[in-house]
C-alpha cells in the first residue's frame, strides 16, 4: 500500500457515502430496498474482512457474531419490550461479549485449527439456538412486529418499516462502520494489525502484543458483525436460526474475497455484487448458484486479489 | 492463509487491461438489466398478476415443482373458465431458495419491481415467516401453502393468509380420537429436534388425553442424527403406538433401523405423509411400514370411491392412479399438501370476486373480502373437500385422511369431520390496521 494523504482517502470514503445517499432518491422501489439490506449486510462483511484481510485469520464462525447481534436484539424487543436504540445496543454487547470468549479460546490456535474451532463454536451456536427454541422460535425464527421497530426521537417516531427510513438506517450503520474500519486500518493499531498478518514472529520479536491485539480485533470484528445483525434485525424484522447456519459463515468470507480483501471498500462490492448476480441470474434460470460459482472461479482466477483488490494493485496503489 | 509472498496472491497472473474492460462492460450490463425497468400500472384489461415464491432450489425444491406444476393447472383451468372479474391470470414464479432471506426479498420483488397483485405459494414454515414481515410492509397479500400454524397463531400480520390448506395443529389435533380408538392408548412419539417436531410435541399430548390416551415417552432426535438405533431402547416396553414425524432424507434409514430393531413383533406405527411426500412408499427399507397409518392431506393413490371433482383435479395436474407423475412413475407427487395451492387460488379468485378487485389500490378491500369467507364447499375448486375458514385466524379448516399402507399402496381408512380441528382461536388480525 501506498501511503495517500488522509485527504485524499477520507474524501474517498464520504464521496461513496455520499453516493449511497444520492442513490436513495434515483434507486427504484425495489432496488432501494435491496440496497439497504446490501448495506446492513456489507456491515457484516466489513467486521468478516478486519479479522480475514487485516489480521489474517481466516475464520469459518463469523455467523455466531451475527446471530448474536441478530438475536441479541430481536429476543430482548420480543421478549422484553425493549425499544430499538437498547435492542441495538443489546446486540452489539452480546456479539462482543461472545467474541471476547470465542477469542480468549479460538486465538490459542491458529490457520487450519482456528478455522475449524471458530466453525466448530458457530455450531454449537447454532444448535443452542435450536435447543432453545421455546424462546428463539427454532428453526422457524421470529417476526418482530411492525409496532416495534419504530425510534422515537423528540416527539417524532420513526418507522423502521418506511422503505427511506430503513434505507437511511443502513446507510448511517454502513457510514460509521466504514469510517471505522478506515481509522483503525490507518492507526497504529492497524499497522501492527498487518504486521501480524505478515509475519506474527517477526511482530513479536519487535515487542508488539500480538495476543492482545488479535483478541482486539477479533472483539471488534464480532462487535461490528453483531452491529450489522442487530440492525437486520431491527430493521427487516426476521430473526431466525438460519442467519447462524455455516451458510452465513461462509457468505461473507465469499464477499470479501470478491470485493477484496484487506480493502475497506471490498466488502461492500463483493456483498453489491453477490447479491445482484443471484438477483438478476435467479430471473432466468434456476441454476443461479452455477453463475454465481463460474463468477467466483473467474474471479478467483483472473482477479484473486478481488475487485478493490485488483483496482489497487492495477491503478490506485493509495487506496486503503 | 497468509503466506510470505503474498497474501491472498493465489496466482501471480494479473489483470489486464482488456479483461478489466470486460469485467466493466459486464458490470454495466447488469446495471442496465431488465431488472433496472421501472414497470408500468397494471391495466384494468391486463393480466392478474400473482407472484408466485417457489422453492426451486434448496431442501423444498420436490415440494417447489409439484406446487407449481399445481399451480399451473389451476391457473390453466381458472383462465379456461374466463378468468378473474374477466380478467386473465398470470403466475409470476421466484425462487426463493428455501432461504427466509431470499424469500423476504422476492416478497419486495413481486411488489415493488413485477407489481403483481398478491403474492402466493411457498410451504417452508421458516421462509413463510421470514417473508411475513417484507408482506405487511408492502401491503400485499400473502396467501401461503405452508400447513404451519404460524398464521393462525396470529403472530404474523393481518396480509397473510392460509385459506387452502389446514394447519397442523388442526392436523394433530383430529388424529388424536381415531389413534385411541383404532391403534391404542399408550403412545410413544418420535420427532425431529426442531420447530416441526415441536408442534407435534406440543399438539399431540393434550389432544390425545382428551380422548382417554396418554403420551407415555416423548423421543426428540435431534437434526444432526443419521443413525436412530441408539434412541430405540428408551421406546417403553409397554408402548401400543409409535407416533413419527421424521423428515428430510433420514426417514429411509430411520424406517429401517426401527424394522431391524422390532422385527415382527411391532407396536402400531402412526405417521404424518410428510415423511414420505415424493418418495416411493415402495422404496427399498420402507417394507417394514406394511400395515401402518399415516396422516394425508390429500390421498396420494387414487381412491375407490373419489369423486368426480377429484378425478379432475388429478387430471388436471397430471398425477396418475399412483400419486406419480403421469408418464413417470418414479416422479413421485408432494399430493399431501399441494392441492392446496389449487385450492387456494380459488380462495383468491373468490375473494378478488366478492371484492370487486381491480388492481392494487383494492388490496385492503381484498384482505377484509378474504376475512369475511366463511365456507369452501366441496366441488372443482376444493377437490380435497369442504372447508370453513375463521377470517379472525386467516385459516381454513377441513377434513383429514387417515390411510394405511397395504400392498405398496396406501389405502384412506378414515375420513375425519371438520369438527375434530377445530380450536380456540389464539387472535384476531381483523383488529390490525389495514
Amino acid at each position: 500500500m501506498r501511503d495517500a494523504s488522509p485527504a485524499k482517502t477520507y474524501a474517498l470514503h464520504i464521496v461513496v457515502i455520499a453516493l449511497l445517499f444520492a442513490l436513495n432518491f434515483v434507486l427504484p422501489d425495489y432496488h432501494q430496498g435491496l440496497f439497504a439490506r446490501i448495506m446492513a449486510l456489507a456491515v457484516f462483511a466489513m467486521g468478516y474482512n478486519l479479522l480475514f484481510g487485516y489480521v489474517g485469520l481466516l475464520s469459518l464462525g463469523h455467523a455466531m457474531f451475527f446471530s448474536a447481534g441478530l438475536y441479541g436484539a430481536g429476543l430482548t424487543v420480543y421478549h422484553l419490550g425493549w425499544g430499538v436504540p437498547e435492542a441495538f445496543l443489546a446486540g452489539i454487547v452480546s456479539g462482543a461479549l461472545l467474541a471476547l470468549a470465542i477469542g480468549l479460546l479460538a486465538l490459542r490456535t491458529s490457520g487450519v485449527a482456528f478455522m475449524i474451532v471458530t466453525m466448530m463454536f458457530a455450531q454449537v451456536f447454532y444448535l443452542l439456538i435450536l435447543y432453545f427454541a421455546a424462546w428463539t422460535g427454532g428453526d422457524q425464527g421470529l417476526v418482530i412486529q411492525q409496532a416495534s421497530r419504530a425510534i422515537a426521537i423528540g416527539g417524532v417516531s420513526l418507522d423502521l418499516t418506511n422503505p427511506t427510513v430503513r434505507y437511511m438506517g443502513a446507510l448511517a450503520l454502513f457510514s460509521v462502520v466504514l469510517l471505522i474500519t478506515l481509522a483503525i486500518v490507518r492507526s497504529r493499531f492497524g499497522r501492527v494489525l498487518v504486521a501480524i498478518r505478515e509475519n506474527e514472529e517477526r511482530t513479536k520479536m519487535l515487542g508488539y502484543d500480538t495476543v492482545t491485539s488479535k483478541l482486539i480485533a477479533v472483539i471488534t470484528s464480532g462487535a461490528i458483525c453483531a452491529a450489522s445483525g442487530a440492525a437486520y434485525a431491527l430493521l427487516f424484522g426476521y430473526v431466525g436460526s438460519n442467519f447462524a447456519s455455516i451458510q452465513y459463515s461462509i457468505l461473507p468470507l465469499l464477499w470479501v474475497l470478491l470485493g477484496g480483501a484487506a480493502t475497506t471498500l471490498g466488502p461492500l462490492i463483493g456483498t453489491l455484487f453477490m447479491y445482484y448476480v443471484t438477483d438478476i441470474t435467479s430471473g432466468f434460470t434456476s441454476a443461479y448458484l452455477l453463475i454465481v460459482g463460474v463468477a467466483l472461479i473467474l474471479l478467483v482466477l483472473f482477479a484473486p486479489k478481488g475487485i478493490m483488490g485488483s483496482i489497487r494493485e492495477r491503478w490506485l496503489g493509495w487506496l486503503p | 492463509m497468509a503466506d510470505k509472498n503474498g497474501f491472498f496472491d493465489l496466482s501471480k497472473k494479473s489483470l489486464s487491461r482488456r479483461t478489466a474492460l470486460k469485467g466493466m462492460a459486464a458490470g454495466a450490463g447488469l446495471a442496465l438489466a431488465p431488472g433496472f425497468v421501472r414497470y408500468s400500472q397494471a391495466q384494468s384489461s391486463a393480466p392478474i398478476k400473482i407472484g408466485f415464491q417457489s422453492h426451486r432450489t434448496g431442501i423444498g425444491a420436490a415440494y417447489g415443482r409439484w406446487y407449481e406444476k399445481t399451480s399451473a393447472a389451476a391457473v390453466k383451468a381458472i383462465n379456461d373458465a374466463g378468468g378473474i372479474n374477466g380478467r386473465k391470470v398470470e403466475l409470476v414464479i421466484e425462487d426463493d431458495g428455501t432461504d427466509p432471506a431470499r424469500g423476504a426479498e422476492v416478497v419486495n420483488k413481486f411488489a415493488k419491481q413485477h407489481k403483481t397483485d398478491i403474492v402466493f405459494g411457498t410451504l417452508f414454515s421458516h421462509v413463510v415467516i421470514g417473508s411475513a414481515p417484507a408482506a405487511g410492509e408492502n401491503k400485499i397479500p400473502y396467501f401461503v401453502v405452508s400447513e404451519g400454524h404460524h398464521v393462525a397463531s396470529t403472530k404474523l400480520n393481518r396480509y397473510v393468509f392460509q385459506p387452502g390448506i389446514t394447519d397442523v395443529k388442526s392436523q394433530i389435533q383430529s388424529m388424536a380420537p381415531w389413534i385411541a380408538a383404532n391403534a391404542g392408548k399408550k403412545v410413544t412419539q418420535i420427532f425431529p429436534d426442531f420447530a416441526f417436531g415441536y408442534d407435534h410435541r406440543d399438539y399431540l399430548p393434550p389432544a390425545l388425553k382428551a380422548q382417554g390416551a396418554n403420551v407415555i415417552a416423548q423421543i426428540a432426535i435431534p437434526p444432526t442424527e443419521s443413525s436412530f438405533t441408539k434412541y430405540f431402547p428408551q421406546i417403553p416396553a409397554e408402548t401400543e403406538v409409535i407416533y413419527h414425524v421424521m423428515v428430510g432424507p433420514a426417514v429411509l434409514t430411520f424406517v429401517k433401523e426401527l424394522g431391524e430393531f422390532y422385527g415382527s413383533q411391532r407396536p402400531q406405527l402412526f405417521g404424518f405423509m410428510d415423511s414420505l411426500e415424493a418418495v416411493d412408499i415402495n422404496s427399498p427399507g420402507l417394507e417394514f411400514l406394511d400395515g401402518s397409518h399415516f396422516w394425508e392431506g390429500s390421498p396420494r393413490y387414487a381412491q375407490p370411491d373419489d369423486s368426480a371433482a377429484q378425478k379432475a383435479y388429478r387430471a388436471a395436474v397430471g398425477i396418475d392412479d399412483n400419486g406419480a407423475a403421469v408418464g413417470d412413475p418414479k416422479d413421485i407427487s408432494t399430493a399431501s399438501h399441494m392441492f392446496g395451492c389449487w385450492e387456494t387460488l380459488y380462495v383468491v379468485k373468490k375473494a378478488m370476486e366478492d371484492a370487486g378487485y381491480k388492481g392494487p389500490e383494492d388490496r385492503a378491500k381484498l384482505v377484509e373480502a378474504t376475512e369475511a369467507l366463511k365456507e369452501f364447499a366441496e366441488g372443482p375448486e376444493h377437490p380435497q373437500g369442504p372447508k370453513t375458514f375463521n377470517g379472525k385466524i386467516h385459516q381454513c379448516f377441513g377434513i383429514q385422511n387417515i390411510s394405511k399402507v397395504e400392498g405398496g399402496k396406501l389405502k384412506v381408512v378414515h375420513k375425519t369431520k371438520i369438527e375434530d380441528g377445530l380450536y380456540e382461536p389464539e387472535g384476531d388480525y381483523t383488529t390490525q390496521a389495514l
